[in-house]
């Protein structure tokens, strides 16, 4: 996308009619959807939706409305080409994303593993119960990484990233080695019952498939003979793997446009789709 | 020297060997090490965001300050981003505010859930609204356009030109038909093989694939504890 929005910046009078008429489109529609009689949505305490006489309920809903059209609209002319509309609403996707994941890390992170157990203790008078002290580690440590900033101490931040990385290193061994090793072999090999002919293939199946797939990326000995054989039915394994992955991913992400769309006709445009 | 390099890989050294041995040794203390250090992960994760928050806000000001051509973007970015920041802390803020001044305020109440320190039920807040018109709208729809760009893709470079990628055209076919409700009526098998598809060579390659990766983030690992990958540490 950026190296598109680089190299193509010239704006041609088909371009300018497009902006055009994305425009009339919407603001056409948004006035056509606001014109019913139906009025402002509004959502009760118990999840019902209503539609309330314009002036009446209140705006905030059908503000919202307009303002998640007007975005879904804007980044679908991606479609047509890199435009104004499209930048414009990706940058504030990039800035609101990224205020969220703050606001959520706040709230997760910092002032419920932090702020409740120790530091309101320092802040608040009259608080119960006892401040939980080695929180003083992770705290130093926090503040270690954010001497990134000061160049002198860049240095410090490699401690909090020596712990960070030590941890996840120590706690991914035996979880690793327990969940995505010797689960996976066990699965494989133990899943095979002569009793059901369907059943017994279709392990024989995954079996064939798992050890196939191994010797296909065993890369310390040569692919010949009967290694050799058992690769190339790796790769058969591998390009039907990566076929149904394509094909499950395009469905997914169409199964989000349908939702997308059929949220713009029930949503936007107020048009019922099902009773 | 010591401060700069040796410290930090003693205490990765120290904390992964630790914490690789600590699930074979479930004593009531390792159990209560994981946990302690499971959290202060959390606590360090809250503020390695703000390293985050700099570098965007850092690349998008050098753009503005230079008057780049289309800087104007990146004022956008800082309006999504101050917007949702204001929505979302500004209970917080009212809260430093009444602890600095000792007496209540009441200029962020449409917050719900920093001033009371818990949602209030069926309080819908301005950073809901920044969320439910916003950010998830925003989200499907960037997700939902790959699949013209992956369509796309796989109509130009998809050919069956060798027996490796028929398989992988066949595989892919039967399970995007098999997907949708028209294929069960053109013939009631097609959405069965498409599951079988799934459930079994895939499901198979998937595993193979795991184990490969595991085995090699288990080496990287014990490179990590044992000092021999540092890149972590950066330069100098």
């Amino acid at each position: 996308m950026d190296t598109q929005a680089q190299g193509d910046t010239t704006t041609t009078r088909g371009d300018r009619i497009f902006y055009v008429v994305l425009t009339l489109l919407f603001v056409g529609l948004s006035a056509w959807s606001l014109s019913g009689e139906t009025g402002h949505r509004f959502t009760a305490p118990d999840g019902t939706v209503s539609w309330l006489p314009v002036g009446r309920g209140p705006a905030w809903e059908t503000l919202g409305v307009l303002v998640a059209a007007g975005l879904t609209l804007a980044l679908y002319s991606f479609l047509y080409k890199d435009n104004p509309f499209f930048k414009a609403a990706e940058h504030i996707y990039v800035g609101v994303g990224l205020g969220y994941s703050l606001v959520i890390a706040w709230f997760q992170y910092i002032k419920a593993e932090l702020y409740f157990p120790l530091v309101k203790y320092w802040v608040r008078d009259g608080v119960q119960g006892q401040p939980d002290y080695l929180l003083i580690v992770p705290l130093v440590l926090g503040l270690f990484l954010l001497a990134r900033f000061i160049r002198p101490l860049q240095w410090l931040s490699r401690w909090s990233f020596a712990f960070i990385i030590g941890f996840g290193s120590g706690v991914a061994i035996p979880n690793i080695i327990h969940a995505n090793v010797l689960q996976q072999m066990q699965s494989s090999m133990a899943a095979i019952e002569f009793g059901n002919v369907w059943l017994a293939a279709n392990a024989l199946c995954a079996l064939l498939g798992v050890v196939s797939v191994l010797v296909y990326f065993y890369f310390s000995v040569e692919h010949k003979g009967a290694i050799g054989v058992v690769s190339k039915i790796g790769i058969w394994f591998l390009m039907i793997s990566f076929g149904a992955s394509f094909g499950y991913t395009v469905m997914g992400r169409m199964a989000l446009f349908v939702g997308r769309v059929q949220w713009l006709i029930e949503e936007w445009l107020r048009i019922p789709l099902s009773s | 020297m010591l401060l700069k390099r040796t410290i930090p890989v003693a205490i990765a050294f120290v904390v992964g060997l630790w914490f690789a041995i600590q699930y074979y040794v479930p004593t009531s203390f390792s159990e209560r090490s994981l946990t302690w250090a499971s959290n202060w992960a959390k606590i360090l994760l809250g503020f390695a965001y703000i390293l985050g928050l700099y570098s965007l806000v850092h690349v998008h000001w050098q753009k503005i300050r230079r008057g780049q051509p289309g800087y104007g973007y990146s004022l956008l970015v800082y309006v999504g981003l101050v917007g949702t920041l204001v929505l979302g802390l500004s209970g917080e803020v009212q809260t430093l505010v009444d602890i600095a001044t000792g007496k209540a305020h009441h200029f962020a109440d449409f917050q719900a859930y920093s001033t009371h320190d818990k949602p209030i039920p069926n309080f819908s807040s301005g950073f809901d609204w920044v969320y439910n018109y916003v950010f998830y709208p925003a989200s499907a729809t960037m997700f939902s356009i790959l699949a013209f760009f992956i369509a796309s893709a796989a109509y130009r470079t998809f050919r069956a030109r060798t027996i490796e990628a028929a398989f992988l055209l066949i595989a892919a076919i039967i399970v995007m038909f098999g997907r949708v409700p028209i294929a069960a009526a053109v013939h009631r098998a097609i959405p069965d093989v498409a599951d079988w598809i799934m459930a079994n060579p895939n499901m198979a390659v998937k595993r193979a694939i795991l184990i490969g990766i595991s085995l090699g983030t288990i080496a990287t690992s014990l490179r990590i504890i044992f000092g021999i990958e540092r890149a972590y540490l950066g330069g100098d």
